[in-house]
């Protein structure tokens, strides 16, 4: 077992992924006005090579990169630690904030003639801090330590949702905080507990002593639904359409792509890492089943929507199901737990992509021809043809078509449902690809028909291409090679002997 | 049942009963002065525990300016006497949510009484890196927060200076950069400008204080600057002073002291110690008692503006 | 029954209170006030936890209570965030609610 409370050579990098987002806040801060937006956009290549250089080194190292703050190991000490998963999580999320404060210069520049306005320091700020908080929730090792992180995306998040002032956007802000202030109560309550069972916070130091006593079952318990309510897993996901749809596109790419992802990825890390031990059978299907419910439900209510953003908001608590079905799928060290494994991931991945690229898209749309009413997109893809590339291709991600990242994780799912003998899974993954297919028609045949339709303004290019240029990223990844697949298993911890 | 047994238990009714009041209470006002009692009770509570450093922390910020915090919402919102216009909920729904509460809070408490009775516990380890990680700190709690996790305090600064710009994003885009509305619209009222005055000299030396010996004794930034941002308060409830500007330099530097000089230290760490956030042992002490200073003057300037609000237009 | 032992019943009724209050209260500023009742309460526990925890020799564990000071910042700057978003609400609209569709129906079509 390796050895993971003490700092490997590589480690310095993950403290340095951290720092420098939080450096920007600070640096944005102070002088406020313009540099806000410039420290945020300079500071966007130098996190891509921190996160891919943290890649290298795990990859080289073939184990998790570790680094013990202040040279303190647990369990007195904070851990950072970055294994395969992480940092693929990382790389996807420089990626999609760089994508997003490419995007969102036009409509967050601060204006001329004005020293500082409210929105424009406001969104550079919490972009920054949204992601700080994910490298932080990526790279972790301590329970508590992940809760200010979670508070920290919260709080970053929350503003986002309302910074065009609307009361519509307000009232969704609101009820996103209320949300997510109650999640992160439940989450601390279950850290207590652990920590009155255990003594420890730290991931495997927990995951050692851990059994299956009712105390822990209880933590478990509330700590999972504290994170379900962040990640708006059905049925508690009613706070997600109203606040993704009404921030504005980058924000909502943001949010859609990473933030809820944030949670998601805790709650793998609590049952996989920190609790692996557990016969958590029932769990994992009781997960399995909201997941199903959420596929199914968020896919007939999209189908339902008249606005654009609606429809996609509802597609991401539809796509956030396909996520927990990775604990009945990739639980235990059988053969298929790691197919099941790279199914989770990469529906992570190819999820974050092609909806960052779908928000973009529909921004574009929205600007372009002054409303996002899908009754009224006829012809539209005559005036915005590289627009609707982006959402075809997207959309086929969603669906699940090949070729395509979505088509590659609905299809690991598929495998290894049947191989693991629960084939009940398939059902709502084919036919959450079907109701998909639904929703996506419902956009693109209006668009490619033949009325006609007048823009208000000419789309902008740089948005096009960066919308499209996240949509290849989204189909590429399913031409992922065997060896990226090999790399998501680096640091996983595969219990002994356990079905 | 000795006496202190008997004073635990009426300790533990009395709080349960006013937090009964805050939810029962029918106005708001009522039931944030019920808060604040709530606040001041609970103290005690942790005072039974053997946490001096928390009931003060809890008193100061839990109790006191989230008491301040909701009364000067509720007053802005014109709801302090306010009975609800809403539709009361009905018995049916009522009976419902206590029934889920009770269930919450039986599992809670069963996990509670289950917990095991010589649980391991990180004292010992604490005990031992003290005069090593720890500084020679006298008070471990301080320890704890300053060195050995102290990623996670510098954490929570950024989390206080994303709560104000939060705060302040909530404003109007005409209104940004002025100031946030008085604390009080009427004309200062002289008994209360007489209280500022006298006490807000004693309260900033005490708060200075309190963070001085929190190296080795019950105290340390947070409660110290609880207490000046409470003295600051005071001075703008009188109308002694108004609410700073939101784009003034000093405001934003105060803000950020604390939070930057953590990171510069951590950084430093690295070069001088071999680690981000490690101290060089010789100058541990001083160190954190410098970044503690700073933390002082960020709480105290941070917390205030969470009160105060966004930037508001026009006169009043 | 020890002090920590009845703190933490305290602190599990505490929770169970505010749960009740925050369900059950329809203005957002009784459900925030609520919402800290539920706060304290889960910082009780860690309180007790660290009282428990404490080896022969030392009278508490510091870490937890170090996490409640922790705690009970992020705590109150929750409130304060929440509490601006509840005024500016109540500024932009006649009353206050947390049901974002409520205007959109009420203008009678879906607004931008």
């Amino acid at each position: 077992m390796a050895d993971l409370g003490t700092t490997t050579p590589g480690g310095y990098l993950l403290v340095l992924a951290i720092l420098l987002p939080l450096a920007g806040i600070i640096l944005s801060f102070i002088p406020g006005g313009r540099s806000a937006e410039r420290v945020a956009l300079w500071s966007t290549p130098f996190g891509f090579a921190l996160a891919s250089a943290i890649a290298v080194d795990v990859g080289r190292a073939g184990k998790p990169v570790v680094y013990a703050i202040g040279g303190l190991p647990p369990p007195l000490g904070i851990a950072l630690r970055a294994d395969g998963i992480a940092a693929v999580m990382l790389i996807a999320a420089a990626v999609i904030v760089t994508a997003a404060a490419l995007y969102a210069r036009a409509k967050f520049a601060t204006p001329e003639g004005v020293r500082e306005s409210r929105s424009s320091l406001t969104f550079w700020i919490m972009l920054q801090a949204i992601w700080a908080a994910l490298t932080i929730i990526f790279v972790g090792g301590d329970l508590f330590n992940l809760y200010v992180a979670l508070e920290l995306l919260t709080f970053a998040a929350v503003p986002l949702v309302c910074i065009d002032g609307r009361a519509e956007t307000l009232a969704a802000a609101l009820r996103y905080l209320l949300f997510a202030l109650l999640g992160s109560i439940c989450y601390l309550l279950g850290v207590a507990l652990f920590y009155g069972a255990h003594g420890t916070l730290d991931m495997p130091l927990l995951a050692q002593r851990v059994q299956a006593t009712p105390v822990v079952w209880t933590a478990a318990a509330l700590m999972t639904a504290g994170l379900l309510a962040k990640t708006a897993l059905f049925p508690v996901h009613l706070w997600l359409p109203p606040a993704h749809a009404n921030a504005p596109a980058a924000a909502s790419a943001v949010l859609s792509g990473l933030v809820v992802k944030g949670s998601f990825f805790l709650t793998l890390r609590l049952w996989f890492y920190v609790l692996p031990a557990l016969p958590a059978d029932r769990i994992a299907a009781v997960l399995g089943w909201l997941g199903s419910a959420a596929v199914i439900a968020g896919s007939i209510l999209a189908l339902r929507q008249a606005r654009l953003k609606l429809l996609i908001a509802y597609s991401t608590v539809a796509q956030i199901g396909y996520l927990f079905l990775i604990f009945p799928l990739a639980a235990g060290s059988q053969p298929w737990s790691a197919i099941g494994w790279s199914a989770g991931l990469m529906q992570v991945l190819a999820h974050a992509f092609a909806k960052a690229a779908m928000f973009f898209s529909a921004g574009l749309l929205a600007e372009a021809l002054g409303h996002d009413q899908i009754a009224r997109l006829g012809g539209a893809a005559r005036v915005l043809p590289l627009t609707f590339l982006t959402i075809a291709l997207g959309g086929l991600s969603l669906m699940g078509l090949p070729p395509s990242g979505g088509f590659s994780a609905k299809w690991l799912m598929l495998q290894a449902s049947i191989a693991s003998g629960q084939w009940l899974w398939s059902l709502p993954i084919l036919a959450g690809s079907l109701l998909a297919a639904g929703y996506v028609y419902r956009i693109l045949a209006p668009a490619l028909s033949d009325s006609q339709v007048s823009l208000e303004l000419p789309p902008k290019r740089s948005h096009e291409a960066i919308a499209l240029a996240l949509t290849i990223v989204a189909i590429a990844l399913g031409f992922a090679p065997q060896t990226f697949f090999d790399f998501l298993e680096i640091g996983r911890p595969v219990p002994a002997g356990l079905p | 049942m000795s006496l202190l047994a008997f004073l635990d238990i009426l300790l533990a009714l009395l709080v349960v009963a006013v937090a009964v009041w805050t939810i029962v209470a029918r106005d708001l006002f009522a039931a944030v002065v019920g808060y604040v009692a709530y606040g001041l009770l609970l103290a005690f509570v942790w005072i039974r525990l053997y946490a001096p450093d928390v009931a003060l922390t809890e008193a100061a910020v839990g109790g006191g300016v989230t008491g301040v915090l909701l009364i000067t919402a509720g007053k802005r919102l014109g709801a302090l006497k306010n009975v609800a216009p809403e539709a009361q909920p009905g018995f049916a729904f009522r009976l419902l949510a206590g029934a889920l509460a009770a269930l919450v809070a039986g599992a809670i408490g069963a996990a509670i009484l289950m917990l095991p009775e010589q649980p391991p516990s990180l004292a010992p380890e604490a005990a031992a890196a003290a005069s090593t990680a720890g500084a020679g700190l006298g008070n471990p709690i301080t320890a704890v927060l300053m060195s050995y996790r102290s990623f996670d305090t510098m954490l929570e600064k950024i989390v206080l200076i994303l709560a104000v710009v939060g705060v302040w994003s909530v404003g109007s885009d005409k209104a940004w950069g002025g100031a946030p509305a008085p604390f009080r619209q009427s004309k200062p009222y002289a008994p209360m400008v007489f209280l500022a005055q006298m006490l807000a000299p004693i309260g900033v030396l005490i708060g200075i204080h309190m963070f001085w010996t929190g190296a080795n004794a019950p105290g340390g930034a947070f409660q110290g600057g609880a207490l000046l941002a409470a003295m600051w308060m005071v001075i703008m409830m009188a109308r002694l002073v108004e609410p700073p500007r939101v784009d003034a330099q000093w405001l934003r530097l105060a803000l950020v002291a604390g939070p930057a000089v953590f990171l510069i230290s951590g950084i430093a760490g690295e070069v001088a110690a071999g680690s981000f956030f490690a101290y060089p042992p010789s100058l541990a002490k001083p160190i954190i008692l410098l970044i503690e200073a700073f933390m002082l003057l960020s709480i105290a300037a941070a917390l205030p503006m969470l009160v105060a609000g966004p930037p508001n237009e026009g006169p009043g | 029954m020890t002090p920590s032992v009845l703190a933490g019943l305290v602190g599990a009724a505490l929770v169970g209170l505010g749960l009740y209050g925050l369900i059950l209260h329809p203005h957002p500023l009784r459900k925030l006030l609520a919402f800290n009742l539920i706060g304290s309460g889960v910082f009780l526990v860690f309180g007790i936890v660290a009282r428990r925890g404490a080896a022969v020799g030392f009278r508490f564990d510091p870490v937890p209570q170090a996490m409640v000071i922790t705690g009970i910042v992020v705590a109150f700057a929750a409130s304060a965030l929440a509490v601006a978003l509840i005024l500016r609400l109540s500024a932009e609209t006649s009353r206050v609610t947390l049901d974002p569709e409520a205007w959109t129906r009420r203008n009678g079509e879906d607004a931008e």
